[in-house]
């Protein structure tokens, strides 16, 4: 029961925060606020409960944490069926805490309709919440679909200049390649009625469905751009720095820190154990792409003058990572590509929330204007160094860990497109440096007085901060969590090369 | 004729008594409120005839009209859709100078013409329910008679129309030259005992869908639609693009399943062509547009177009898996459509249209309601889930998916992409701030009957997209008596 209330206590939130703003334009927030206080202890008693099995997950592999489902539409053996396993539990645990950045980064940014800001904000949430959990293809759409309305709210409405042209360009891109899923899907359900004779939609029962292999390369196509243009993958990415500069704070932490991850999520979670033998074809394919977002994201942040989207185009770089470490069919190389998943989604959200405090401080995301912001922003600037310094890979924070593990995973494999990949622990030091420099470091700009981070800044940053640390420093507990669910991805492949 | 064909008939026959009660109603007292009075309630006895001749069907009653669930399903539902009509027609008339009753009277012959249509296993039946519903439309669409709009929709839709049925008397006339049958059952069997491919009737039954295209007008058909969803009245937009289209659209899967006609392969070329062109010709000329009702033409042209794939689906599948699309898309397309239209006739009055999207500016933040039921009915059109349209869009895909009409399924997805950019336009420009060019002054205690309307069509809209399994086993049944 745990699982479906992980959803609707997001979506009974919203609506709260919404009505709530007739009573008291300062309700919203706290609404908000509170719900995802609720959210936390949810998800934290599933930590602890991961020590014993719940009986309704007995049936499934011990991958599984805890399952619930209950029949929906059952002329098409659609189920409302949910299962959680560690990657899930870790994703909306990066959910729930890049929630709480985002409603303490709208705070004070967000001054017209914060009832509608914030239903937005938690119904996109429970979209995600619902994707990480959802094992019934139908399902799984369906909340696909529903987190993409809300963001595009969020940027319509709250965004910056141009932000009509970035919530459109953003919807077309994800509604078009999700419905080449949507066909994906249906055909899939309809070769497994032609065995089975009944239809299904449960990813249990698909899975083991045989597919004409020509057939399935295409299938795993479908699936696979849908998931691409998420995650986003060059040359699929073209969406991503217009909707991340144009929308606001709390909308671009929630666009790179969680977002994005929906598409890693659906290559690990579907395309592979789907559509294993046409994967394992394509790999060279994925792989190289995933090698050339790496290096060309790198080089186009580099080329930024606008902070935000330099951040974009670092996400871009960093996803590029995890897909290289997903199609690397290496379990090290997998388990790095989760942990990149949760570091990365930690450091974007901080940059991203500095540009926005920046924005809010002196109204512009150029970097040209701003510079020597140091000594009059002493406590944003150190954490704007920390950030960066996470970005770019420093040893002991939580991003080293991850794109380690995938480069050392991913030589096994590919010792030439690993190496290429790894040219970019020169660009992304260059890049994350060029943010420091120009923004904080030379000659003082004329800048009136500005305030520095104030208290509850702070705490949020201090937070990220500490999650970092621990992510850099003692990441086996993490490892451990998601090794089953990893575990189990690889064994279908494993099973299917002997 | 026996009891049980009486009973059968029961519906049309009420709806028949309906529109003569009105007629001498008009007669003996003229007034708005008591007209629309006898209509719903007209409206609501012929919903209890169809539940009284669900007992009997199917039943064939007379050579003409075929009773069965199919027929008796839509006609519910088309009931059901002019009594929402009637609600929008009541606030947007009632304050308006001049004779408004004999409109009533109108809608319930033109609902009377849509009964036959969908009912009709012969094409005599087919022919007059369909002259029937269209004469009773170009009155309708001219209604108020002192502007030049409407009069010029009127005059376009009739010449058109004209030219239409005469295309449609020319395929019917081949297909007799060469059957001697105008019974759909035997045309049915001629088709099956004849070998190989008769041309003549072959250019009979292109004939036909010609003339059919204008009424749904699918591309190349198309060039009247904008203009005459511009030109009348907003409730009467939403009569002519759910009743209208909706009964020509139930006689044509109808026509095409009990006579066989699939077996003639160029048809489904020809359909396929036809689909195509409307989807990408619809989403794409609606991207051009700045005025609501244009807008919405355009798009019910693509959406005629994406209902054809499940029809064409119905050639190589199991026809009752193409039916059950076709009737639950035509379902959400009905509530969607109707909704959308719903809130223009709200916002407007017949002397000014709230047609052009910049009166619609702000509204989310003037009118919160009004603008999350237009949002949530245009998401609809859209496809997105927790609406029904989603549901409709997810059985295209299914029965496409399963005829292998992989060509068609592209054009879908790129049609859903254009579709998304200007459906999205007027969720922008709604989401906006700033001054619009209000037409009508709100006053909270007037339109009672539209606003509760929309709120049953949103409802509808929303537990159809997220519990649809009791109307699916519902259509699952109709599909059933037809294929």
């Amino acid at each position: 029961m745990i699982l479906p209330a992980l959803i609707a206590v997001l979506i009974a939130g919203g609506f709260t925060a919404w009505f709530s703003e007739s009573k008291n334009p300062d309700a919203p927030r706290w609404a908000a606020a509170i719900t995802l206080i609720i959210e936390a202890v949810l998800v934290a008693g599933q930590f602890v409960g991961t020590e014993h099995t719940d009986p309704m997950s007995a049936s499934l592999s011990p991958a599984w944490i805890a399952g619930f489902e209950r029949p929906w539409i059952s002329r098409f053996g659609i189920g409302f069926h949910l299962a959680m396993d560690g990657v899930s539990l870790l994703l909306i645990a990066l959910t729930v805490l890049l929630g709480f950045m985002a409603v303490s980064s709208s705070w004070t940014e967000i001054k017209s309709r914060q009832g509608f800001f914030f239903f937005n904000l938690l119904t996109c949430l429970a979209g995600t919440v619902g994707v990480f959990l959802a094992v019934d293809l139908f399902l799984f759409f369906f909340f696909w679909e529903l987190m993409i309305i809300p963001m595009y709210f969020l940027i319509s409405i709250w965004g910056h200049e141009n932000r009509t042209y970035a919530a459109i360009k953003f919807v077309i891109f994800t509604q078009v390649s999700s419905l080449l899923m949507l066909v994906a899907i249906v055909a899939l359900v309809l070769i497994s009625h032609d065995h089975a004779g009944e239809y299904t939609f449960d990813y249990f029962k698909l899975l083991n469905t045989k597919i004409d292999p020509d057939v399935a390369f295409w299938l795993m196509l479908c699936f696979f751009t849908a998931f691409t243009v998420k995650l986003p993958a060059v040359p699929f990415h073209t969406w991503l720095p217009d909707a991340h500069t144009q929308a606001p704070t709390g909308g671009s932490v929630i666009l790179a820190g969680v977002l994005l991850k929906t598409g890693a999520y659906g290559l690990l979670r579907f395309v592979i154990p789907l559509f294993p033998e046409a994967a394992h074809q394509f790999a060279p394919v994925a792989m190289t792409m995933g090698a050339v977002s790496v290096l060309y994201a790198a080089v186009m942040a580099f080329a930024q003058s606008d902070l935000k989207r330099l951040i974009a185009y670092t996400s871009i770089s960093h996803m590029g990572f995890i897909l290289l470490g997903i199609f690397s069919w290496n379990f090290l190389a997998m388990q790095g590509a989760v942990i990149t998943m949760l570091a990365h989604g930690i450091s974007a959200s901080a940059l991203f929330m500095i540009a926005g405090a920046l924005q809010e401080r002196l109204h512009t995301r150029e970097m040209g204007v701003m510079g020597g912001l140091w000594p009059a922003l002493p406590r944003l600037s150190a954490f704007a160094l920390f950030f960066a310094l996470a970005s770019l890979g420093l040893p002991g924070l939580g991003n080293f860990i991850g794109e380690f593990l995938v480069l050392l995973g991913a030589f096994k494999v590919s010792a030439l497109l690993t190496s290429v990949a790894a040219l970019v622990l020169i660009l992304s030091p260059v890049y994350s440096l060029v943010i420091i420099q120009k923004a904080f470091h030379g000659p003082m700009q004329n800048h009136s007085s500005l305030s520095d981070f104030n208290r509850h800044e702070l705490a949020s940053m201090g937070l990220l901060v500490l999650t970092t640390l621990w992510l850099g420093l003692g990441p086996q507990a993490v490892l451990n969590l998601s090794a089953p669910a990893c575990k189990q991805i690889m064994q279908d492949f494993v099973a299917m090369e002997h | 004729m026996n009891g049980n064909q009486l009973i059968g008939l029961a519906p049309i026959i009420t709806l028949s008594t309906a529109s003569i009660a009105v007629m001498l109603g008009i007669a003996i007292k003229r007034n708005f409120v008591l007209t629309c009075s006898i209509t719903a309630f007209g409206i609501i006895i012929s919903l209890l005839a169809v539940a009284v001749a669900c007992q009997e069907s199917p039943i064939q009653a007379t050579l003409l009209i075929r009773m069965d669930n199919y027929a008796l399903f839509f006609m519910a539902l088309l009931l059901l859709a002019s009594l929402a009509v009637l609600g929008f027609c009541y606030d947007y008339f009632k304050n308006f100078e001049g004779d408004n009753e004999e409109l009533l009277l109108l809608l319930l012959t033109a609902l009377l013409g849509a009964f036959v249509l969908v009912s009709s296993s012969h094409f005599a039946s087919f022919f007059l329910g369909l002259e029937t519903l269209s004469i009773s439309l170009f009155a309708l669409i001219s209604y108020p008679l002192n502007q030049t709009r409407p009069l010029e929709a009127a005059i376009k839709y009739l010449i058109l129309s004209g030219v239409s049925s005469a295309f449609l008397l020319m395929g019917m006339a081949l297909i007799y030259a060469q059957s001697g049958e105008l019974y759909f059952k035997d045309i049915g069997n001629f088709i099956a005992n004849q070998p190989g491919m008769n041309i003549m009737m072959l250019s009979g039954v292109i004939l036909i869908v010609a003339g059919l295209g204008f009424k749904l007008s699918l591309a190349p058909f198309h060039l009247w639609t904008p203009d005459v969803y511009q030109g009348a009245p907003a409730p009467i937009t939403a009569f002519i693009a759910t009743v209208s289209k909706g009964a020509v659209f139930v006689v044509l899967l109808r026509y095409f399943v009990s006579s066989h006609n699939y077996v003639y392969t160029p048809l489904v070329t020809v359909f396929s062509v036809i689909a195509v062109l409307s989807i990408l010709g619809g989403n794409l000329l609606a991207l051009l547009q700045n005025n609501v009702k244009r807008l919405l033409a355009y798009s019910s042209i693509a959406h005629i177009g994406y209902l054809l794939a499940a029809f064409i689906a119905a050639a190589s599948i199991a026809p009752s898996l193409a039916i059950e699309s076709v009737t639950f898309y035509l379902l959400a397309y009905f509530i969607t459509t109707i909704g959308a239209f719903g809130v223009v006739s709200l916002l407007s009055t017949p002397e000014t249209e709230a047609d052009d999207i910049s009166s619609y500016r702000g509204l989310f933040w003037r009118r919160p309601w009004l603008a999350a039921v237009f949002t949530l009915m245009l998401l609809s059109l859209a496809g997105i889930p927790l609406t029904a349209g989603f549901i409709g869009k997810f059985y295209i895909f299914t029965s496409a998916a399963d005829s292998r009409l992989w060509g068609l399924l592209f054009a879908i997805i790129i049609g859903s992409g254009l579709g998304l950019y200007y459906y999205l336009r007027i969720i922008v420009v709604m989401s906006m701030s700033g001054e619009a060019t209000v037409i009508k002054s709100v006053n909270p205690d007037k339109d009672r009957i539209s606003k509760a309307t929309l709120a049953v069509l949103t409802i509808l809209l929303v537990w159809f997209g997220i519990y649809p399994g009791f109307l699916i086993n519902v259509i699952q049944s109709v599909s059933l008596s037809l294929g």
